[in-house]
């Protein structure tokens, strides 16, 4: 069946080769830090969380608040410039930042819980609800989210409620996909076998043996799709879609086109920001990943 | 190929399309206010709304609106832009061939250069070559395609003046025939290099990971044990190899066009992205409900594409 392959897979076929119980294992979440891609890709995720947590801090300014001349290029008071109206673009991109990686979090949880659970249910629930499931699937899979987010927000106007519920009720295809790939695997093994005629009930079953061995390749896809989210976003908000009252990343740089030729800066430093963060996420997904499911020996 | 399976996945791609225009359907009576507004712009007047409730049937039950929409989805009709004065496919297809141009000649140049740097990378796999490409591929996946689009501009086009900052042709110097095309390849270089970036990483870093994993098998290991030049072992490979990045680009034709839309905002292409702006500015709601309608089934038909690319490369497969 062709339905079969997995629409996106950069590195990752399931896990299949998992042990039980990969996130009791503690030594293996130190060992990302052994590879190359992973050390670099917690770096930068960890750094940036920090200046997300830390923004009221870190910021010299409220981004909204003119503090400067306008246009001015980066200097010691203003590292990363000013913009049109005289607001510090370092305080725009750390709170751009904020805004972005908290938005990628909360559609990671979203997509995450939507996916495991129609992944196990998928996986579970036998024939017919995996092929209702599976086309449900498809279709949300085929839907091309980004020019669904511009009509949306086109629609009913802009935000980053509205914007959060969109994109975690169309990104989780590939995650339930992934779940159903290791459900319907680790349904046939002995430990869950010998859980059931213990007599545990089906939900204690997956909730208790299933899920928690099924969850490393969730993690590694979310984070990877979570770089996904903050580039749309940032495309969104590019286009003039982003909720005006929230400073965004991609707010910055659209900014930014209309003063391209006079100001680099402000269009420089918040890409910047988008690319470390995309760069990130997906070096500690590629790094999860390799310490996940060691299937070829980089 | 069975022509059995060309018909069972084309029957597969009914229901798809059928899914799609109900969701527009939905969309359009979700959104806050009158229905009327969003089939019409906020641009018409009494008279024209209440020309579209007639037209639309809105004060008719829901289910029969939906077949009236679908019936007019059908015909062809996708609606008029007030704006434009004219028919939504019409102004929509008339954007369509630049915007395909632009797309077009990123995806062959991502793909083309995609599988020969991923070749050259396994190759040389951990040596200077190999982590001088890996490092660029991941920078190149990692880069938003409008901020390249706006680096690009700043640097090579403003820059250097190599290339022109905007548009598809130079108005002021208005060409025909042989120098008209000059003038155009010219325009397209930028944003479509700019375009193919994303893609290329990617496919960079797929081929790569999938020849260094094909370079294990048995069946390459034969070919070099049997004293097979390189290079023939490297062909051999990449025909298994080529299967699933075909997947994966077919995959992307949603992000791809999404990335198209931007670039062309940036460098001012007069394609589908053009469109999209304008119409979100003067919020002309027919014309982004039918592109989105039209992106979407462009999708379900770029992953027909690719399911029918692969059944026809891949012998294994043959479908009951």
């Amino acid at each position: 069946m062709l339905d079969s392959i997995p629409a996106f897979d950069i590195n990752s076929q399931p896990a299949l080769t998992l042990r039980p119980r990969a996130f009791g294992n503690r030594k293996g979440l130190v060992r990302i830090l052994r590879s190359g891609a992973g050390r670099v890709g917690v770096v930068v995720t960890c750094g940036l969380l920090a200046v997300a947590l830390l923004a009221s801090w870190i910021a010299p300014s409220n981004p909204f608040a003119s503090v400067g001349p306008p246009l001015r290029p980066p200097t010691l008071a203003h590292p990363m410039g000013t913009d049109d109206l005289g607001r510090d673009v370092l305080s725009g991109v750390v709170y751009g930042t904020r805004t972005s990686l908290l938005l990628a979090l909360i559609v990671g949880l979203l997509t995450g819980t939507i996916g495991m659970i129609v992944g196990s249910l998928a996986a579970w629930q036998g024939r017919r609800a995996d092929d209702a499931l599976m086309r449900i699937t498809e279709f949300v899979q085929v839907v091309p989210r980004f020019f669904l987010a511009v009509i949306v927000i086109a629609l009913f106007g802009p935000g980053l409620d509205r914007l959060i519920l969109l994109l975690g009720l169309t990104s989780w295809p590939w995650i339930a996909r992934v779940v159903r790939a290791e459900v319907l695997s680790l349904k046939q093994r002995e430990f869950v076998e010998a859980a059931r005629s213990l007599g545990a009930g089906h939900v204690r079953v997956l909730l208790r043996e299933v899920l928690p061995n099924a969850l490393p390749p969730v993690v590694v896809v979310v984070s990877l799709s979570a770089a996904s989210v903050i580039l749309i976003e940032a495309g969104l908000s590019f286009l003039g879609l982003g909720d005006p009252d929230v400073v965004s990343l991609g707010y910055l740089a659209n900014n930014a086109q209309r003063f391209l030729r006079v100001a680099w800066w402000m269009a420089a430093f918040p890409g910047m920001a988008i690319a470390l963060a995309i760069l990130g996420l997906n070096l500690l997904g590629d790094g999860l990943n390799e310490v996940l499911n060691p299937r070829d020996g980089r | 190929m069975p022509s059995r399976y060309l018909l069972r996945r084309l029957a597969q791609v009914l229901p798809t399309v059928a899914g799609l225009l109900v969701l527009n359907f939905c969309i359009i009576h979700l959104a806050p206010g009158d229905p009327a507004i969003a089939l019409g712009g906020e641009h018409g007047d009494a008279a024209y709304y209440a020309f579209l409730r007639a037209r639309f049937g809105l004060d008719r039950p829901l289910p029969e609106q939906l077949l009236t929409y679908v019936a007019n989805v059908l015909r062809g009709d996708l609606g008029t832009s007030y704006v434009h004065g004219r028919s939504v496919a019409s102004v929509i297809t008339e954007r369509i061939p630049s915007t395909l141009l632009l797309v077009s000649t990123a995806l062959v140049l991502s793909s083309v250069a995609g599988v020969g740097l991923g070749t050259l990378a396994a190759r040389h796999r951990r040596r200077t070559a190999d982590v001088a490409l890996n490092t660029a591929a991941l920078l190149g996946y990692a880069t938003p395609s409008f901020w390249l689009g706006q680096i690009a501009l700043l640097t090579l086009a403003v820059g250097t003046g190599l290339f022109p900052v905007q548009g598809m042709t130079d108005a002021r110097n208005p060409q025909t025939g042989l120098a008209h095309l000059r003038d155009v390849l010219h325009h397209l270089a930028l944003p479509a290099i700019v375009l193919a970036v994303n893609e290329l990483a990617l496919t960079t870093r797929l081929v790569r990971a999938r020849l260094l994993e094909a370079f294990r098998a048995e069946y390459v290991r034969a070919a070099r044990a049997k004293g097979l030049p390189e290079a023939l072992v490297t062909r051999h490979a990449l025909r298994n190899v080529m299967l699933p990045v075909i997947t994966v680009i077919g995959s992307r034709a949603g992000m791809f066009l999404s990335g198209a839309v931007l670039v062309e905002v940036v460098f001012a292409w007069p394609g589908l992205g053009r469109l999209l702006l304008s119409s979100l500015l003067s919020r002309d709601y027919p014309v982004l409900l039918g592109m989105f309608l039209l992106i979407s089934i462009g999708v379900v038909l770029a992953n027909l594409i690719t399911d029918l690319a692969y059944a026809r490369l891949d012998p294994r497969i043959r479908y009951q």
